[in-house]
């Protein structure tokens, strides 16, 4: 297979066989082990990126049916030396504990800002016309795919919100 | 996972040929089939990833409703502006399916085919007749609690899991299918889902090859609409019992009551006879019960989930009574 998959900005061949999930192939086959595998079944929310602009769970999908895409892993959103606003803000707020959901809750978050942005409803929203509030009730709804075995939940939403409302 | 052959076909045609002609499985946003496929539970020999056939979009039909592609995300669909404005109970019986990250792949046709999430299903050392026919039902005898209580059969107890089919059959939205020899059908919603029978393993109409295009909505319905899912958490579960409702009233009485129900059955349960019982009554707590009483009235319990007997007749009581303040 020619297959070609943009990861972070550089293009990668995707792999022979068919099998290989995108987290498998993000992880074992180009090394980029910061996205995690927490349950590989869509359940828990670590194996989370962003795949041309939206947010998805990199374990129930296979890294073939992602010919042309453009991922953004965390390794992707900023470096120790230039973090991201929200990498900045969890590091703040202690948004984690041993940080095994961390790249899965920022790169989520990352999205979410946009879909708010974009004026996306979610099952929180008392309106599902107007723009959504910034309300830790809407916050928790949309992060409700990304676990926190550490319970790191009152932090993380926290730092969610300090960029949110700067964003915003 | 076993080994499979992976190709993407381009065409409808190419799509329902590959499926009925090499027994290829499609595969559209991906969530349901490879999570059973790690789980060993669905081994197709071939996936044909239908992503690239067309199908995404979300239109307006010439009869002045709304057509949603079958390939167009759930998220798509949800955060539509006719879905949002003209069809509320079909945008929040979506949003409170999964969570983000799964409708943003999840897909309108794969959601509509999505399997039971019965445990017996997915566990391949326990005896379920949907999985493996003659092996059992695990279920009736066992852990039951997200079972059905209406249409079971000695075969199978399992529920259909998925929310926005629930507000597709209170909307009476049709399905619309492309066939292995090039022809096009629409079936009801409301006729979409088989209840078990004899037959658990076919969980819908869908013939060998056949393929959905689109699932089509009906001019807008006004109506004060409602979906409330009851759950065992808030957020990112599927529902117990749920319940979509599109109700109008005149001068104090119900004059539309389209009702569907989540929870309880192989397929979003629609008894025309429970909207009827409410027409021209007033939304009284009497009415509600003689309501609940026609939709439970052959309801059965398997130990477990008796439980959602009762929790059905709240739930109708808790979606008509603000429902009509609000229609009033
Ligand atoms: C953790 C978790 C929680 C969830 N919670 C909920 C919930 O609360 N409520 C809810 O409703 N759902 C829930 N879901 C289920 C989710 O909505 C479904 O997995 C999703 O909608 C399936 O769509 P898909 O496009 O990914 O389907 P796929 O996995 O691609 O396909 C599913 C099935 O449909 C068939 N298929 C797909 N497209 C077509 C087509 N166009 N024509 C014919 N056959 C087709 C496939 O062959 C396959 O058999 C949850 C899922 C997970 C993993
Ligand atoms: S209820 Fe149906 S799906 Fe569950 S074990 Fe019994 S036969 Fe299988
Ligand atoms: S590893 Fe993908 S959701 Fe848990
Ligand atoms: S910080 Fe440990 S799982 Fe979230």
């Amino acid at each position: 297979m020619s297959d070609i998959i943009s990861v972070n900005g550089t293009p990668q061949r995707l792999p022979d066989d068919p099998r290989t999930s995108l987290l498998d192939f993000l992880r074992q086959h180009i090394g980029l082990t910061g996205t995690k595998k927490g349950c590989d079944h869509g359940q828990c929310g670590a194996c989370t990126v962003i795949v041309n602009g939206i947010r998805i769970n990199s374990c129930l999908t296979l890294a073939a049916m992602h010919d042309g895409d453009e991922v953004t892993t965390i390794e992707g959103l900023g470096t120790p030396d230039r973090p991201s606003d929200l990498q900045k803000a969890f590091l703040e707020h202690d948004g984690f504990q041993c940080g095994y959901c961390t790249p899965g809750q920022i790169c989520s978050a990352t999205a979410m800002l946009q879909e708010i942005a974009n004026d996306w409803p979610s099952d929180a929203s008392e309106d599902l016309e107007g723009p959504p509030q910034l309300t830790g009730e809407e916050i928790r709804e949309r992060m409700s795919g990304n676990l926190c075995r550490c319970g790191a939940y009152a932090n993380i939403v926290a730092a969610i919100r300090e960029v949110a409302e700067k964003s915003a | 996972m076993r080994p499979f052959a992976y190709g993407r076909p381009r065409t409808i045609e190419e799509a329902t040929r590959v499926v009925a002609d090499d027994g290829a499985m499609a595969i559209a946003g991906g969530t349901n089939l490879l999570d059973l496929m790690k789980l060993q539970v669905e081994t197709p020999e071939k996936l044909a990833d239908i992503n690239r056939i067309g199908f995404g979009e979300i239109e307006d039909t010439q009869a002045g409703g709304l057509s949603l592609g079958a390939l167009a995300t759930n998220t798509a669909t949800a955060v539509h502006p006719r879905v949002r404005a003209d069809y509320p109970v079909l945008a929040r019986a979506i949003l409170s399916g999964a969570t983000q990250q799964l409708r943003n792949k999840a897909t309108n046709g794969g959601n509509l085919c999505q399997r039971t999430r019965c445990f017996y299903f997915t566990n391949v050392d326990q005896p379920c007749n949907k999985r493996d026919p003659g092996s059992g039902c695990g279920a009736i005898d066992g852990v039951a609690k997200l079972h059905a209580i209406l249409g079971t059969s000695e075969q199978c107890i399992a529920t259909y899991p998925g929310d926005m089919a629930v507000a597709l059959s209170a909307l009476d939205a049709s399905v619309d299918i492309a066939t292995a020899n090039g022809e096009k059908r629409t079936v009801p919603v409301r006729e979409f889902h088989c209840l078990p029978g004899d037959t658990p393993w076919r969980e819908n109409v869908l013939e060998e090859g056949e393929i959905i295009t689109a699932i089509t909505l009906p001019p807008p319905v006004g109506g004060t609409q409602i979906y409330r899912k009851v759950r065992e958490r808030s957020s990112y579960a599927f529902a117990l019992v749920s319940v979509a409702a599109i109700v109008e009233m005149e001068d104090g009485l119900f004059t539309r009551a389209d009702l569907a129900f989540g929870g309880l059955a192989h397929k979003p349960w629609h008894d025309p006879r429970v909207g009827e019982a409410l027409i021209g009554q007033p939304p009284t707590s009497e009415t509600i019960d003689r309501a609940a009483d026609i939709l439970l009235a052959d309801a059965r319990g398997f130990g477990e989930n008796d439980f959602k007997i009762p929790l059905a007749r709240r739930a109708l009581h808790a979606v008509l009574e603000p429902a009509a303040e609000g229609a009033g």
